[in-house]
């Protein structure tokens, strides 16, 4: 397993090609699974936290095949603003029914026959666990900017750093991922 | 057990259960401290890049959030029984989650939204921390929000929560800008914070298994119905629990180590904050969940005079005027506790008065302290000499709540101890007054020596003198003005020291009787 | 099945004090985790105990799990799991700076080390300035 980075390829070690070929492909299908998830979750084990972290597995294998960079570029909105309007939209749910004349945190629910989903119900605590999938992505989109970089240098400043530092994010993910 | 499978039972959906919605203009008032802040720190989070917008959305926020407040304490303070309740997810409580507002807590979302806007005001006067991160609005809401979140909250784990809330913005805050010192004494305050936090956890699931519930009301009725041993044991560990972040006497070691580390501003409000909620939360937890048997009144008497003494004496024995200060607020937490501990009227109405009365001057000088640092370029007694002459405003600014703070009459802090020495001697504890007053005899020699080590005398340091220089170093304007609005807040304390003790007085008597709170939380079906 | 997690909550608090009683910064950070775990289960522990998973219309309520417990632990969890990264973070940069994991010395101890340090700073530099101020003569 390489940390290497797309942006240097000659300092790095090579890549991989199975891994990133394999990775292109989960990639997407664990997205549209964390999907799954938070739109699961208001009956089935599942929501806005557990969808966000299986997001957050989906972001760190990019990491694992390109770095830190490959993070970067994965969505086009900055990290802080997706971090941002998970938190608007999380509080605007909790402020949303004070301003309609109920009680903080009140939902509501709304059944409609789609043509293709058949009978849907969508209850308004789906925007709080959306807001809560955001702010979990933002999150972990974050933290790959901001601490995954200097793995990158450490593996070329020093030799024997380069496998006491590649523990630390994946000791990070398994912590994310264990209460889902 | 079998009353959580109870609540269970009750937990699913009958018309019965839901609270009728728009019950009063309390629905909006009291939920609106905490959110507001925090729909602003989304908004602050996306305009991360501007730092114009920044100041609008978190200045307008906490504008937003004084007014309301202000709104509702009158609300409260008209309310039969001065207290009024809402409940989140329009479910009854205990199933809800409470929010509830008596005029204690009104009282203190009052001064600490005060405090908040008016050290927001000075951060960005100071174009200092403030200036450089983009964070620093974002955690700012949010360690408001966490703040107010403690004062309403009515279930004990969303008290925890709003005490993570406000401490995760606490660890932000306090390490800003990750110099080597901020970064060691960070450490150790996170980590004993996390200690803290566990504890409270740990807490928790003992009341909860042994109660079934964790809403304050509820466990209110059920805790007197425990063995007596149990109660005493739990009130032990929430005195813990809560002692930490107060600073109370054997735990508080980390607080002196870690304020002076974080940014002025920054120390100004944890100073004047952040210990205040962990009083709060003791007088709450001791005076509202547990019977007069399980209330540690002798303990927290010998504690709250050990406080005292401690916290004087290392006032004393620094030189660094930021750590002099922080020694200086166990000293006082010491004289809360004492207010509390001897579970009287008088005693608890003192309290309450001396916590708003400290909040407010501790923060306010803090802020002069950070003005002094400004003007002189240190903060060390040592080095710094003859500010009255070169610097006039700021040494007035200083004597006032410094006066008050050693408890001269006729300002608010004479008010204040009077109301507890008098509380005291009213039940004849005398040994505790008698420590009060030596200590407030010894905080007036530590006010005296650090205005007459930075404020008489000639300045011997070269490059401070250099600075003090008339015309050669100049204090923002927003730094000054928001310090002055405090000094002012302070003045306002003693001017109107009458009704706001009238007021404190109501606040301890409803405090005395949990069945009003249990009452209006839990409604009619108890 | 209490028992077993009361004994696991057990032995999570044990070893998590004894690492949080070392002098290396990462056995402190791993210590404060298992604590936090420990105190978890003991969150956990405090519910009814077995049960069917509590969602409405899937089984009869009097068999279901006591679901409160699990909302705390769970929301604990993401407290403990949040407040960790940053410990880690904190110590990333601590390493950054110092290029060590250890825990320095008790605060006031290293408070009065540095003062007795700037008094012979200051004692040195009053006698530099005097030799410098006697010199031109």
């Amino acid at each position: 397993m390489s940390a290497d980075m797309p942006a240097a390829p000659s300092a790095g070690p090579q890549r991989l090609v199975i891994l990133d070929q394999s990775i292109k492909v989960l990639y997407q299908s664990i997205l549209v699974l964390s999907l799954y998830f938070l739109f699961a979750g208001h009956n089935l084990p599942g929501g806005g936290f557990v969808g966000g972290l299986t997001a957050g597995a989906a972001v760190s294998l990019r990491y694992v095949s390109g770095g830190a960079a490959a993070v970067r570029t994965t969505f086009r909105v900055p990290s802080h603003v997706i971090l941002g309007l998970g938190l608007g939209v999380a509080a605007g749910t909790a402020f949303l029914p004070i301003a309609l004349g109920g009680a903080v945190l009140e939902h509501g629910e709304y059944e409609t026959n789609l043509p293709v989903f058949g009978d849907v119900k969508f209850v308004s605590a789906l925007a709080f666990d959306v807001g809560v999938y955001l702010v979990v992505v933002g999150l972990v989109l974050m933290a790959f900017a901001a601490f995954g970089d200097d793995l990158g240098q450490l593996a070329q400043s020093d030799e024997p750093g380069d496998g006491a530092g590649a523990d630390q994010p994946d000791a990070g993910r398994d912590d994310r991922s264990s209460p889902a | 057990m079998s009353g959580a499978l109870a609540t269970l039972a009750m937990a699913l959906p009958t018309a019965d259960d839901v609270v009728a919605p728009g019950s009063g203009s309390f629905d909006v008032l009291i939920p609106l401290p905490v959110i507001v802040p925090l729909v602003a720190a989304a908004l602050s989070i996306v305009a991360a890049g501007h730092r114009p917008t920044q100041r609008v959305i978190g200045l307008g926020a906490l504008l937003t959030v004084v007014v309301g407040n202000i709104v509702l304490l009158a609300r409260v303070d008209d309310a039969p029984d001065g207290i009024a309740a809402s409940q989140g997810g329009g479910w009854k409580a205990p199933l809800g989650i409470s929010l509830v507002v008596d005029r204690f807590a009104a009282i203190m979302l009052v001064v600490s939204s005060l405090m908040l806007i008016s050290v927001l005001v000075y951060a960005i006067g100071q174009q200092a921390e403030e200036r450089r991160f983009a964070a620093f609005h974002p955690v700012y809401l949010v360690l408001a929000a966490g703040v107010s979140a403690s004062f309403v909250t009515g279930d004990l784990f969303n008290l925890f929560v709003a005490f993570e809330m406000m401490l995760v913005a606490s660890y932000v805050l306090l390490t800003l800008g990750g110099r080597a010192g901020q970064v060691r004494s960070g450490m150790s305050y996170v980590v004993i914070s996390l200690i803290a936090s566990t504890f409270f956890i740990t807490a928790l699931a003992l009341i909860y298994s042994a109660t079934g519930t964790v809403n304050m009301a509820e466990l209110s009725e059920r805790i007197p119905e425990l063995p007596s041993g149990v109660r005493t044991g739990f009130s032990l560990l929430l005195i813990v629990v809560f002692g930490i972040k107060a600073g109370l006497f054997p735990l508080f070691f980390w607080l002196p180590d870690s304020y002076p580390t974080a940014p002025n501003a920054v120390t100004a409000i944890f100073a004047g904050l952040l210990t205040k909620v962990g009083v709060y939360a003791i007088i709450r937890t001791q005076l509202l969940l547990f019977p007069d048997d399980a209330r540690q009144g002798t303990l927290l008497l010998i504690i709250a005079g050990l406080t005292m003494v401690t916290g004087v004496l290392g006032a004393l024995a620094n030189d660094d005027l930021q750590r002099i200060l922080s020694f200086h607020i166990i000293s006082h937490i010491g004289y809360m506790i004492f207010g509390l501990a001897l579970f009287t009227l008088a005693g608890i109405a003192g309290a309450i008065f001396y916590v708003v009365h400290h909040i407010i001057v501790k923060t306010a000088l803090f802020l002069v302290a950070g003005l002094i640092e400004r003007k002189a370029g240190s903060d060390r007694l040592s080095r710094i000499g003859g500010m009255v002459r070169s610097a006039p405003m700021i040494a007035v600014l200083f004597a006032f709540p410094a006066l008050s703070i050693a408890g001269l009459p006729p300002f608010s802090g004479f008010v204040a101890k009077f109301a507890l020495v008098d509380a005291g001697v009213l039940v004849e504890q005398w040994p505790i007054v008698a420590v009060s007053l030596v200590v407030s005899l010894l905080t007036m020699y530590v006010m005296g020596r650090i205005w007459s080590n930075v404020f008489w005398g000639t300045c011997e340091d070269e490059a401070v003198a250099e600075r003090l220089a008339p015309g050669r170093t100049s204090v923002p304007l927003l730094m000054t003005g928001a310090t002055v609005a405090v000094v002012v807040a302070s003045l306002a304390m003693m001017v109107f020291a009458g009704p706001m003790y009238d007021l404190a007085e109501r606040a301890a008597a409803d405090l005395l009787v949990p069945q009003i709170y249990v009452r209006h939380v839990l409604g009619a079906s108890s | 099945m209490s028992v077993l997690l009361a004994f696991a909550a057990a032995a999570l608090f044990g070893t998590g004090t004894f690492l949080l009683l070392q002098r290396r910064l990462s056995r402190i950070i791993i210590g404060i985790g298992l604590i936090g775990h420990g105190s978890n289960i003991l969150l956990l522990t405090s519910g009814s105990g077995r049960g069917l998973p509590p969602i409405i219309g899937s089984a009869d309520p009097t068999d279901f799990a006591d679901p409160l417990p699990q909302a705390l632990a769970l929301t604990s969890i993401v407290i403990t799991f949040g407040v960790t990264a940053f410990l880690f973070a904190l110590g990333y940069r601590s390493w950054k700076i110092t290029h060590d994991d250890v825990v320095e010395d008790d605060v006031e101890d290293r408070y009065i080390a540095r003062r007795v340090d700037q008094l012979v700073d200051e004692g040195e530099a009053a006698a530099r300035l005097n030799e410098l101020a006697e010199d031109p003569e």
